[in-house]
């Protein structure tokens, strides 16, 4: 029966996130915020890969976000303008960043580790404003802009399409989530939910924890960056604020106020926090006011976040 | 070949000298107890064996090899096991999830990202053998965290033993039990050490449960041995009395 429920919640988010370019304008949104609540619902289940399921908080997974967007940019406008290339090299120089950094503070725990992802962001967030005449600093990396899909016998033109790039957004998402259910239900998946649950027992248990923190980094950080990828296609362009901390700090506030102990829970936080942000900026400039009040009454009423209640009202 | 030699090892935290040159000798199959007062340096002795600390001096060889310096994990990959004297599980994982990482663990298979079929029907098959042993087929799938100490105890011994080992350290298997609690664990332990000629060092404060067990006692006082022998050897030794029972009886 529990399984049976499982399912069916799993069917209906994909049916809602299939619909969602029909049904968003319904409601008062427009294709683009939908395609922009996939973008951060990547990153936040990403994030919480490594902060849910392994027990390991990074305050700096915008540097991921960042290099997968950037490289994702320049490789259009330096190398080739090709769509597919360019997801290609985000998410190599996103995984191969986050291989260096992961090797260099993966014997640091909690809040140490925190403030070191944090500084590693900022690094990447300086060379991203200063290095104007690579990345167009401030102004943010311009004259460039993601290319029709080209599979030799057929085009998709996710350019001038917004619901084509949507759904190509849709089919990261899938991957992404696809392969990430995978791995925690795989014996690697257990290792890091034994990590987060009690490190020493792991240890004495024969797991090398350091390692399998860095893979879970290295996977965590792989799929940041292809939501990095999406992030800079969806307005044809980046600016430094992708690797901004407070762009990393939308990351843990998604994944904790969607419930970082459920699969689906950062995608309900991504939800949220993009149409909160979409809807209430155009009233009032202190947004964020408004977010971190209701992150505060999830965490202190509800601290398995908003889909911890839909479960408890479910069982109910 | 002895299956652990521990040889002259000394542990300094400072000033502080927690253990002071000691040996111990473990053969293959032996069920040897290491008692001592309080603050004696039973655990920081323990610690060393198992590789949370490195000695400041002495040598530790396992499996004829010298293990003075190796990390803990792949001290267990050589074939020794341990638990903790404050319970060390995953309480928020069923009492099956918590066996199936040591078991997988033990199979080769800690990095595998899917299982086969056959491997997964294998490892549940480990897995539901083990429960059975630990008594604790009943509450396989109960969070492990909402058992009793008795069972969390059960569960954590039977995760070491899902490594395999060649040697199981036990830290104080019985400490903070009721007397049924610890009758229990006595059996499991007994048990495990008969049906499977496991040899096994254990840390021990209950006297009763010590003499019961063991075949060999070592006892520990201010970090270092003060008498080894049998168990009616040690009962009858006054050092001991006077050390570990306050005075001669």
């Amino acid at each position: 029966m529990k399984v049976l429920d499982r399912r069916a919640a799993t069917l209906l988010i994909w049916v809602v996130l299939a619909a969602m370019p029909y049904w968003m304008p319904l409601v008062g949104g427009y294709t683009a915020l939908g395609t922009r609540v996939l973008v951060m619902a990547i990153a936040a289940m990403a994030l919480n890969f490594l902060l849910g399921f392994t027990g390991v908080l990074s305050f700096g997974h915008a540097a991921y976000l960042g290099l997968g967007a950037y490289g994702a940019g320049m490789a259009i406008k330096y190398i080739a303008p090709s769509t597919s290339l360019g997801i290609l090299v985000g998410v190599l120089v996103g995984t191969l960043g986050a291989m260096i950094i992961g090797a260099m503070i993966v014997r640091l725990r909690g809040v140490y580790f925190a403030m070191v992802t944090i500084a590693f962001g900022q690094v990447f967030y300086f060379i991203a404003f200063r290095w104007a005449s690579l990345t167009g600093g401030d102004d943010g990396l311009t004259g460039w802009h993601r290319m029709p899909l080209d599979f030799g016998f057929t085009q998709i033109d996710i350019m001038n399409d917004d619901k084509a790039f949507y759904y190509l957004v849709l089919v990261c998402l899938a991957v992404s989530a696809g392969l990430m259910a995978l791995l925690l239900r795989s014996p690697f998946g257990r290792t890091l939910l034994a990590i987060r649950e009690n490190e020493r027992r792991a240890r004495f248990l024969g797991i090398p924890v350091e390692q399998h923190i860095w893979l879970s980094f290295v996977i965590s950080a792989a799929f940041t960056s292809l939501a990095g990828t999406a992030y800079a296609y969806l307005d044809n362009f980046v600016d430094p604020r992708a690797f901004h901390w407070q762009q990393s700090g939308d990351f843990v506030i998604m994944a904790v106020l969607g419930g970082m102990r459920s699969f689906w829970g950062p995608l309900i936080g991504a939800a949220i926090f993009v149409v909160l942000q979409d809807k209430v900026s155009s009233l009032t400039d202190n947004w964020m006011s408004v977010i971190g009040l209701f992150f505060v009454l999830v965490v202190v009423f509800f601290p398995s976040g908003v889909l911890g209640i839909l479960r408890r009202k479910a069982a109910a | 070949m002895s299956l652990l030699e521990v040889d002259n090892v000394t542990c300094a935290f400072g000033s502080l000298i927690a253990v002071n040159g000691v040996s111990l000798t473990v053969e293959q199959g032996e069920l040897r107890a290491v008692i001592g007062p309080n603050g004696a340096g039973k655990t920081t002795f323990f610690n060393l064996i198992s590789g949370f600390f490195t000695p400041s001096s002495g040598r530790i060889r396992f499996r004829d090899r010298d293990i003075t310096a190796m990390p803990a994990h792949k001290r267990v990959a050589l074939g020794m096991a341990r638990t903790f004297q404050i319970t060390e599980i995953f309480p928020e994982l069923t009492v099956r999830e918590n066996l199936r990482v040591p078991v997988e663990v033990a199979a080769g298979l800690r990095l595998a990202p899917f299982l086969s079929r056959r491997k997964n029907a294998e490892i549940g098959a480990r897995v539901a053998e083990l429960l059975e042993q630990g008594g604790l087929a009943g509450k396989a799938d109960r969070l492990v965290g909402e058992l009793s100490h008795g069972d969390q105890r059960a569960t954590e011994i039977m995760m070491a033993l899902a490594l395999k080992p060649s040697l199981l350290l036990l830290d104080e298997p019985t400490a903070g039990m009721g007397d049924q609690e610890t009758h229990d664990v006595v059996q499991l332990i007994a048990r495990l050490h008969k049906d499977h000629q496991l040899t096994i060092v254990l840390i021990e404060h209950d006297m009763r449960v010590v003499f019961h067990l063991a075949t060999r006692i070592m006892v520990l006082a201010e970090g270092a041995v003060l008498a080894e022998g049998t168990a009616s050897e040690i009962a009858a030794d006054e050092r001991v009395q006077t050390a570990y029972l306050g005075h001669a009886a």
